[in-house]
Order: structure tokens, then sequence, then C-alpha cells
């Protein structure tokens, strides 16, 4: 925790937001939103549906072109970001798909990280002959060939089984980890946001409410007692209504 | 619930099913051989059977002397017909004049109309200047147009490729227009996540994107540029399909009318079976009902 602390206050931030308000958008309205994000920090943006989770997503993915706001907010040029669906397009082949953009000479490091999701060989396959799980993992692999300071997940795993978004998980922390870009996950699963997440930073009111380390100790018993207490907290203060 | 019995005396027997409940039968290991409600599988060389079909009808109306030889010939007449302008090298010089203009006029009109419409569809002014002309001019036929073509164009080729083009255009611009309108918006925002380059976005997704609508337009486009054909060929033409069948009808020779409506038949067949077959290579990536 101290370590983490030290290298946040030492380094500039990943992400800067000051004072960030949206109003008159389609989903919530944040109301001066605070926050920073160290470099390789795993942030998990927790709120009711509503609270504005995606709209601050998409302010800082730069897609808020039609919302009406002010405040500033600063994210690191290569920033990637993935969507709740894969959104791969259907008439480019994966290997297509991951280097949309990047040219020909991406066409190796985007093979190797192919091979990191677990997709090596399925390069020249089209997006429709994979499952849910296997193109989210393209997403991934898209969102990473960049090499992004910054990743922006807006619940990524919400479409997948049970099974399949276990496996996910294991995979973004991973490759997270390896990758090691600050990755902003915006989710309404309090578990996922506990096993993934060094930090979890709830929006309520369009505001930051809450701000939790999640430091999880690495022994099962003490893991398994925090992560009960946090969901508890983190319950809580979602409210009697599940989100 | 209630407790289990430690000790049952006998297994009960299973309960009778209800005499309400109908259960459905499947064979099993035989799985359903195909959806219900997909298209069916399209079979080599299918098309042909309505050609056929007709063709048969024709035959019997001819051998049985319903059908008068000077109203319609019978196909081995117009066969007789065809051999005689392919050995003395009519029909080839004409077929071969008529599919230039033709390709002329598409390659033009199809052009214009992905240019045009690229333009109209992703610029704002554009939008206004060329969509407002282009629902403009839907009103009023192409062949209206001829009288003006000629006034400012004369009667030479440059009309005739000229007309052709304009029928082509305007089935290209308004399907492609239209595909462009319905490009998903979320790969308009993937696009931006990517800071995709100009460049990028229109050859990786708006062209793709726009395809399906593309290759719709190029299939009426066709169609369209051989009515287009047969139109201009009447008008002061001394070569093509369309002079030929013109300089028949003045001699009477139904047999010779009949080869050119023909040739105009396969041509257009042929032309459709082409873009059919460029449209299911482009668009292999999709899986649709039609298939």
């Amino acid at each position: 925790m101290s370590a983490l602390e030290t290298a946040a206050q030492l380094a500039a931030p990943a992400v800067s937001i000051r004072n960030l308000r949206r109003t008159f958008t389609l989903k919530g309205v944040l109301n001066g939103v605070d926050l920073d994000i160290a470099p390789g920090e795993f942030v998990a943006l927790l709120g009711r549906s509503g609270s504005g989770k995606s709209t601050l997503l998409r302010a800082l993915a730069g897609l808020d072109y039609e919302a009406v706001g002010s405040g500033a907010y600063q994210v690191p040029e290569r920033t990637s970001v993935i969507f709740q669906d894969a959104r791969l397009l259907p008439w480019l082949d994966i290997l297509g798909n991951v280097t949309l953009g990047l040219g020909r000479a991406a066409r190796d490091s985007a093979r190797a990280t192919l091979a990191e999701v677990g997709l090596a060989g399925r390069e020249h396959a089209w997006p429709h002959e994979l499952s849910g799980g296997e193109q989210q993992r393209v997403a991934l692999a898209r969102a990473l060939v960049r090499a992004p300071e910054l990743l922006l997940a807006d619940e990524p795993f919400g479409a997948l089984d049970a099974l399949t978004r276990g496996r996910m998980h294991d995979l973004l922390r991973r490759l997270s980890d390896l990758h090691d870009p600050a990755v902003l996950l915006v989710t309404h699963d309090i578990d996922e946001a506990i096993t993934l997440a060094d930090r979890i930073v709830m929006l309520e009111d369009g505001r930051i409410a809450t701000d939790i380390r999640v430091d999880l100790p690495a022994e099962p018993e003490p893991r398994a007692h925090r992560t009960l207490a946090l969901r508890a907290a983190l319950l809580a203060r979602l409210g009697p209504t599940p989100a | 619930m209630a407790a289990l019995p430690v000790s049952a005396p006998a297994p009960a027997p299973p309960p009778a099913r209800s005499p309400t409940s109908r259960p459905v039968n499947r064979v099993a290991g035989r799985p359903a051989a195909r959806n219900r409600f997909l298209a069916p599988r399209s079979v080599r060389g299918g098309l042909l059977l309505g050609p056929a079909l007709l063709l048969l009808y024709w035959s019997v109306l001819s051998v049985n002397g319903w059908l008068d030889p000077r109203v319609l010939p019978a196909p081995w007449t117009a066969l007789d017909a065809a051999i005689e302008l392919i050995r003395d090298g009519q029909l080839e010089r004409h077929l071969a004049v008529s599919a230039g203009r033709a390709l002329a006029g598409l390659a033009l009109g199809a052009v214009a109309g992905v240019v045009l419409a690229l333009l109209s569809g992703l610029s704002e002014l554009g939008g206004y200047v060329i969509d407002g002309l282009v629902q403009m001019k839907r009103g009023v036929p192409i062949l209206a147009l001829i009288p003006f073509m000629v006034l400012w164009l004369g009667i030479g080729e440059g009309m005739k490729i000229s007309v052709i083009a304009l029928a082509v255009f305007f089935p290209m611009y308004i399907q492609v227009h239209t595909a462009l309108r319905a490009i998903d918006i979320r790969y308009v925002e993937l696009a931006e996540t990517l800071r995709l380059s100009h460049a990028a976005f229109l050859l990786r997704i708006v062209l793709p994107g726009a395809l399906p609508g593309l290759l719709t337009g190029l299939r009426f486009g066709t169609t369209a540029a051989w009515l287009a054909l047969v139109v201009v060929e009447q008008l002061n033409a001394t070569s093509g399909i369309g002079y030929m069948v013109t300089l028949a009808r003045d001699y009477a020779q139904t047999d010779v009318m009949l080869v050119g409506l023909v040739v105009y038949a396969l041509l257009g067949f042929g032309s459709d079976l082409l873009v059919r077959a460029l449209e299911r290579h482009a668009l292999r990536w999709r899986r649709s009902f039609g298939r």
C-alpha cells in the first residue's frame, strides 16, 4: 500500500480529473468528479445504474461530444477502450481487427498479443466464427497491442456467462500486470471489482463518494475475511436496491 | 417439506404421465436437417429453371402451330438467324459496340454514384447540396431527359454513354447513400477510440460498411444500363444491337428482332449473375438469411 502511494505521489498521475461536470447526458450526470489514477494502478468504478459510471468513462474516452459540461481531465495519449460488446468489424478477420489502424508493421506484435489472450492460430477466422468470450479476448488484444498507458473498460464482461467471466478476470489481471497500464474498469459487479482492482471508487450523486484500497492479503484465510468485509461495506454503500 | 422415509417398503411406481402432456417426437441421432425459417439453400444452376420452362412452353406452342411465326418465330428459327448473323460477323460487331457502350456508361455512372454518395454522406454541406438535387431528380424519369441530352450533347457516342451513365448513377447513389447512413454508430466510436486516420476510417469502416449497398446499387445499375442502352441505340445509331433490331423491324425480319431481344436478355441475365458472384465473394464475412 505504502509503496503504491509513494509511487503515485512521485510520478505524475496517469489520469487526473478535476471537477468534471456533465449534464444533459442520456445516462447519468456528473456533478464535480475529482479522481487521480496512478500509472499502472487498477481502479474499479462502481455505482448504481444511471449513476454516471459510463458517462465518466465515455468522457475520458473522448466519446462524449454531445454532452454538455465543464471541468478538466487529463488522460495519456495512448489510451485504449474496451466496450461491453467486443465491437469487432465483421468484414475484417481477427488479425485485421487487432491491427486496425496500425498498418502491416504491427502484425507480428498482434500475433504475439493474440497468443497472450489464447487465440494463437485463429488470426484468419472471421469474428462471427468466435464465441462471445473469444470475441471479447480479441477486443482485449486489440486494446493491448497499442501498448496503452490507460485502459478504459466499460463493463467488458457484462454479456458473458459466469464461467467465461471468471476466466476473463484471470486473463485481464494477468495481462494488466504484464503490460502494466493504468486501468479504469466500470462495473456493477462488486465481486468483480474486489477480485480485479487495486482500488475501488464509487459514484454517488455524480461525485466520487467512496474510495477504498482493496489490499487483499495473500494468505487464503485473511483474504477471504477481507473480501467479505469489503463486499459488505460496498453493498451497504450501494444501498438496499441491487445495482 | 416432509421428511423422507428412512426405509421404504418398496419403490413406488413412477407417477403416470398426465394425459394432457404431449411429448414432442424427435428421432435420436438425427438433428433437424435445417432451420425452418432459413431461405432454401441454392442449387447450382437453379436459376436456369424458369428460363428453361419458358423455352419449353414457347417450343410447344411453335410446334403445334398455335403461334403465328409472323408474331413470334419458333426458337429454332431464331437460332438459325443467330447462326447466320454470327457467320457473317454482324452479331459480334454489334454486340461489341453495345457492350462497350454499356460498360463505359456503367463504369462512369458507378464511380460518380459512389463518389457523390460519399461526399454527400460524409460532409454536411455535400449532404445539403447533392442529396437535395438527387432527391429532386428522382421524380424525373431518365428517358424524359433524352431530348435535352440530345440538345446538349448531340446524337453521338457522348450522348449515348452519358444517358447510360446517368441511368446507372441514380440507383448507385441512392443505395450507397442509404448504406452509409446505416453504418453502425458503434463502429464510428471505435474508430474514434483507435484514433484512426480519415483514410483508414474511409477504407476500413465506411467502404466495407457500405459495400452491401454498393453491390445492390451495382445490380440495379447494371439493369438500368441495359435498359438505357436499348433506348439510346434506337436513336440514330449506326451500329449496336439496338440498331440491328431497328433495321430488322424496318425489313420485318422478326427472327433478327428476336435474336436482338434474346441477346439483350442474355446480357442482362449474365451480368446479373456476374454481379451476384462478386457479391458472394465480397460479402463472404456475412452470415445472412439469404446466403
